[in-house]
C-alpha cells in the first residue's frame, strides 16, 4: 500500500474509478435524454454536503440521501405529463441555490465550497478512494446484471412490457446507480461537473460505435483518458483538475464528432 | 388451449374510459383480428394485452408461461442509440448466431445483419420488428397495425408471413389492422371494438352484422367499398396476394 501514499496515484486512481463508472451510465443517461436528470441529481448533492456537514456525518451518505431523494423524485415525476424541460431545469438549480444557501448558513465550519463545486482530486484519501471503487464496482456491476432489461426498457418500454420485463424497475436501477456515480464523483470532479463526466464520454463514444456495448466501452476508453490525461495536464498547467479533466473530455468529443461527420459525408458520397 | 383470455376488462386513460367490459379469449393457432375506428381502444387494448397497461377494474388470465412477440405500431430509435440489426435481434433476450442468421435469412433480409436499424426503409424495418418478434418462438404473436406504411404488394407478403409463421410456430396471432379486404381473408375471427366489443365472429358473419356496419358503413366508407368489393371476387383475391407475393422478393434481390 506503499503505492497509494503518493497523492498523484490516489487521484488517478480515483478519476480512473470514476470515469469507467460514469461512463456506462452516462450512455443510457444519453440514449434516454436525461442529462438534465443527471444535472438535478447532481447538484441535489450539495444539499446533501451541507446537511452531512450540519449532522457531521459522511459527506458520502449525505450526498448520497439527497441524491437519491432527487433522482426518486424525479423519476416519479416522469412520465406523469409534466412538462419535464422545465421542471427538470427549476429543480436542478433550484437544488444547487438551496445547497449553496445551506451550505452558508453553517457558521463556525470553514469548508472550502470550492472543493466541492469543482472536486478536489489532489486531496483524496486512501478512505476515499475505498469508497470510490466500492461505489463504482457496484454501479459497473449493477449495470452488467441489467444490462439486457435496460437496453430493452431504454429501447421501448412495450417491447420490455411484452419480454416480461418492468421498465419501472429498470429506471429504478438506472436512478440509484445514478445517485451512486455522484455521491462518489463529488471529490473528484464537483457537483457542478459531473453531469459531464456522465454525458462527454458517452457523446464522444457516438460517432466510434454501431452497437450500444462497443459505446459503452468507447465511453469507458475515453474516460479514463480524459481522466488520466486530465490530470497530468493540470499538474502541468497548474490548472484546476477537474474541469481540465472535462476539457479533454470534451476535446476527444470535437475530435469524433467532426471525424464521424466527415466519415459520413464520405460514405454519403460514395454509396451515390 | 386458452393462451389469454380478458375478464370484464375496463381500462381509463386519463380520465376516458377507452375499454369497457371487454371479455375475450384467444386459442392457440387461431388468428384475430381487432377492427374498429380510431380511438375505439385497439392499441390500448393490445397494450393491456402485453401488459404495459394496467387495467383500471376487471382481470387478464395469461397461461403460465406463456410468451408474447409484440410488433409495435411504430418504433422510434434514437439516434443517439447505435443499433445493428442482430443487435435488435437480440433484445430482450441473447441468441446464438447461428438463430440469428436463420432469422434474417426467413425474413428475407440476409444481407442486413450490420446494417444500423435507423438506415433501413419501412418495409425492411417492419420485416425486422417481426423477426424479433419471432425470435423467442413466442405463444401468442401480437401485431398493432403493423402494415402501416407498407405499399399493397408489401402488405399482402407481411400478411402471407403471418400465415407461414402460425403454421410454422403453431402460435396464435391476434392483430389491429385498417386493411380491411386483407383482414377478412387472412383472419379466423374479426372482433369489432369500439371501446366495448360490438360483435365478433367469423369474418363474413361480422361483415354482416348491424353493429359492424353501423360503424364501417359511416365511418370508412371507402373501407367497406372495398370489403365488399373483395368479398364479391374471393378466388380473385386469393389469387392476386399470391401474385402481390412475389414483387418485394424480385425488389429486395
Amino acid at each position: 500500500m506503499i503505492l497509494l501514499d503518493d497523492f498523484m496515484v490516489r487521484a488517478a486512481l480515483a478519476g480512473l474509478g470514476v470515469a469507467l463508472a460514469a461512463a456506462p451510465l452516462g450512455c443510457f443517461v444519453v440514449w434516454r435524454r436525461m442529462a438534465y436528470f443527471g444535472d438535478a441529481t447532481a447538484h441535489a448533492a450539495i444539499l446533501g454536503v451541507a446537511l452531512a456537514l450540519a449532522f457531521s456525518t459522511s459527506i458520502f451518505i449525505g450526498a448520497l440521501a439527497v441524491s437519491l431523494a432527487m433522482a426518486m423524485t424525479v423519476s416519479g415525476l416522469s412520465g406523469r405529463g409534466f412538462a419535464m424541460d422545465t421542471l427538470l431545469g427549476v429543480l436542478a438549480h433550484s437544488a444547487l441555490a438551496f445547497g449553496l444557501v445551506a451550505v452558508s448558513f453553517l457558521s463556525g465550519v470553514r469548508i472550502d465550497l470550492m472543493a466541492y463545486l469543482f472536486g478536489d482530486i489532489l486531496a483524496v484519501s486512501a478512505g476515499d478512494l475505498a469508497v470510490i471503487w466500492g461505489g463504482a464496482v457496484l454501479v459497473l456491476g449493477l449495470l452488467a446484471w441489467r444490462w439486457q432489461a435496460l437496453l430493452t426498457a431504454t429501447l421501448n418500454p412495450d417491447l420490455a412490457y411484452a419480454g416480461g420485463i418492468n421498465p419501472r424497475r429498470e429506471q429504478l436501477v438506472l436512478t440509484l446507480a445514478l445517485a451512486l456515480v455522484v455521491a462518489v464523483a463529488i471529490k473528484v470532479v464537483g457537483v457542478l461537473l459531473i453531469a459531464a463526466m456522465l454525458i462527454v464520454p458517452a457523446a464522444a463514444a457516438r460517432p466510434l460505435s454501431a452497437t450500444p456495448e462497443r459505446m459503452a466501452a468507447f465511453a469507458m476508453l475515453i474516460g479514463a483518458i480524459a481522466a488520466l490525461g486530465g490530470l497530468g495536464a493540470s499538474f502541468r498547467l497548474d490548472t484546476p483538475t477537474g474541469p481540465t479533466i472535462v476539457c479533454l473530455a470534451a476535446l476527444v468529443f470535437a475530435v469524433t464528432s467532426i471525424g464521424g461527420s466527415l466519415a459520413s459525408r464520405r460514405s454519403g458520397r460514395a454509396a451515390r | 388451449m386458452r393462451l389469454i383470455e380478458t375478464r370484464n376488462l375496463n381500462l381509463r386513460l386519463g380520465g376516458n374510459l377507452v375499454l369497457e367490459g371487454v371479455n375475450l379469449s384467444i386459442e392457440r393457432g387461431e388468428i384475430v383480428t381487432i377492427v374498429g375506428p380510431n380511438g375505439s381502444g385497439k392499441s390500448s387494448l393490445l397494450r393491456a394485452i402485453v401488459g404495459a397497461l394496467a387495467p383500471t377494474s376487471g382481470s387478464i388470465i395469461r397461461a403460465p408461461g406463456l410468451r408474447i412477440g409484440y410488433v409495435p405500431q411504430k418504433l422510434h430509435i434514437d439516434p443517439t442509440l447505435p443499433l445493428t440489426v442482430t443487435r435488435f435481434l437480440g433484445l430482450p433476450r441473447r441468441h446464438p448466431a447461428k438463430d440469428l442468421r436463420a432469422a434474417l435469412e426467413q425474413a428475407g433480409l440476409p444481407d442486413l445483419r450490420d446494417h444500423q436499424m435507423a438506415d433501413l426503409s419501412g418495409g425492411q424495418f417492419q420485416r425486422v420488428l417481426l423477426a424479433r418478434a419471432l425470435m423467442e418462438k413466442p405463444d401468442l404473436l401480437i401485431l398493432d397495425e403493423a402494415t402501416q406504411g407498407l405499399d399493397q404488394p408489401g402488405s399482402a407478403a407481411f400478411y402471407r408471413r403471418i400465415e407461414e409463421v402460425r403454421q410454422s410456430l403453431d402460435c396464435a396471432v391476434l392483430m389491429v389492422s385498417h386493411e380491411l379486404h386483407v383482414v377478412m381473408s387472412a383472419s379466423d375471427r374479426v372482433i369489432c371494438l369500439n371501446g366495448h366489443i360490438c360483435c365478433e365472429g367469423r369474418p363474413e358473419i361480422v361483415a354482416q352484422a348491424e353493429e359492424y356496419r353501423a360503424i364501417f358503413g359511416t365511418g370508412t366508407q371507402g373501407a367497406l367499398a372495398l370489403y365488399r368489393h373483395e368479398h364479391n371476387h374471393d378466388h380473385d383475391h386469393d389469387h392476386s396476394a399470391d401474385c402481390n407475393h412475389e414483387h418485394p422478393h424480385e425488389a429486395a434481390e
